[in-house]
């Protein structure tokens, strides 16, 4: 998804580096990296270390990073192609859980052109370029920290860990514990959802589920508006 | 960050959060935190100084015997603009040190499957 624009923009001075937030690992992430070929670094985070390093609470987020290692964006949703979300159609045979998911599907707001477009004209203008923020400006931007939020993430941080150690079912508590203390934060609750045994729907040992949670929070919300 | 003790290696607390413990405290960029005079000799510090002092969440599971301290609480995601230290795996298990990209612009992307 990524390697066309990066074939245009590294030799214009960008590199793109992708990271796979993925509790299983290469496993769950390499078929999809291995497709699409990519020329440019792509890491896997098994302990989702990169939200809590940059305040990541749904994908796909983008952060820019300039020549001297200075963050020059935040954290923000980050698409390189359009995806027509809202041209969704609706098979005649769907079930009324699909018709809900494929009208709150319709609703999520995604910006490529638009996020593409500051892109290009960063890599072009560097500092000169309006879409480059200063360092006041990016920390201001970056994701709210309260007690809440970093006891969140140790619980999510304990429910990977114990996951990952075969003790899938205490890590249980851990997850459900940080979906309560930040339930904006997306990523801890798709990927606990995923870890799910595939016999279960996440309902059955979460709160939530995607389609619950999301109508909740309002397709349009899924992903906020670029601040550009 | 998952821990099996309370006590934590200072040099671990470095890589994983960004705080390196100096003489002067608990620093991150040009912020310094005083620590106890005790936390400031030894190759180890108790993480429940460092939650006490960071506003760090420590949470401990008895079954297992272990910790996590969670990140520092009460600002922004970011302290400062400086790009954090990150080294990662790549797909094919190579690490990646995030900071071998200097002189180029970076667009950090991050994805799943899920």
């Amino acid at each position: 998804m990524w390697q066309e624009l990066r074939t245009e923009l590294y030799p214009k001075g960008l590199e793109i580096v992708t990271i796979a937030l993925d509790t299983a690992g290469v496993e769950a992430a390499g078929p999809a990296i291995e497709a699409a070929k990519p020329e440019h670094p792509s890491l896997i985070d098994q302990a989702h270390t990169v939200d809590e390093l940059f305040g990541i609470v749904n994908v796909p987020s983008g952060v820019w990073i300039n020549e001297e290692g200075m963050i020059v964006r935040p954290a923000e949703p980050a698409w390189a192609t359009e995806h027509a979300y809202d041209k969704l159609p609706i098979p005649a045979d769907a079930t009324k859980e699909q018709i809900d998911a494929i009208t709150e599907g319709r609703k999520l707001l995604t910006e490529a052109d638009r996020y593409i477009g500051a892109l290009r004209d960063w890599v072009d203008r560097g500092s000169a370029s309006h879409f480059a923020l200063d360092p006041e400006e990016v920390v201001r931007r970056s994701a709210p920290r309260p007690m809440d939020v970093s006891l969140a993430a140790a619980n999510f941080e304990m429910g990977q860990h114990l996951h990952r150690a075969g003790h899938s079912d205490d890590a249980v508590d851990y997850f459900r514990e940080a979906h309560l203390l930040q339930p904006d934060n997306w990523t801890y609750k798709r990927q606990a959802w995923k870890l799910v045994d595939p016999g279960q729907r996440a309902d059955e040992v979460y709160e939530g589920n995607f389609l619950k949670d999301l109508k909740e929070q309002g397709g349009e919300n899924f992903y906020p508006a670029l601040d550009m | 960050m998952i821990l099996e003790s309370p006590r934590v290696n200072k040099s671990e607390v470095e890589r994983r959060t960004g705080w390196a413990i100096k003489p002067e405290g608990a620093c991150k960029g040009a912020l310094c935190v005083p620590l106890p005079g005790e936390a400031e000799e030894a190759e180890f510090v108790d993480a429940s100084v460092l939650a006490a002092r960071l506003g760090m969440a420590l949470i401990h599971d008895k079954r297992h015997e272990l910790w996590c301290l969670g990140p520092e609480s009460g600002g922004r995601a970011l302290t400062s603009a400086v790009a954090p230290t990150l080294i990662l795996p790549d797909y094919q298990g190579r690490d990646f040190d995030l900071a071998s990209l200097r002189g180029r612009k970076v667009l950090l992307v991050a994805w799943a499957s899920w």
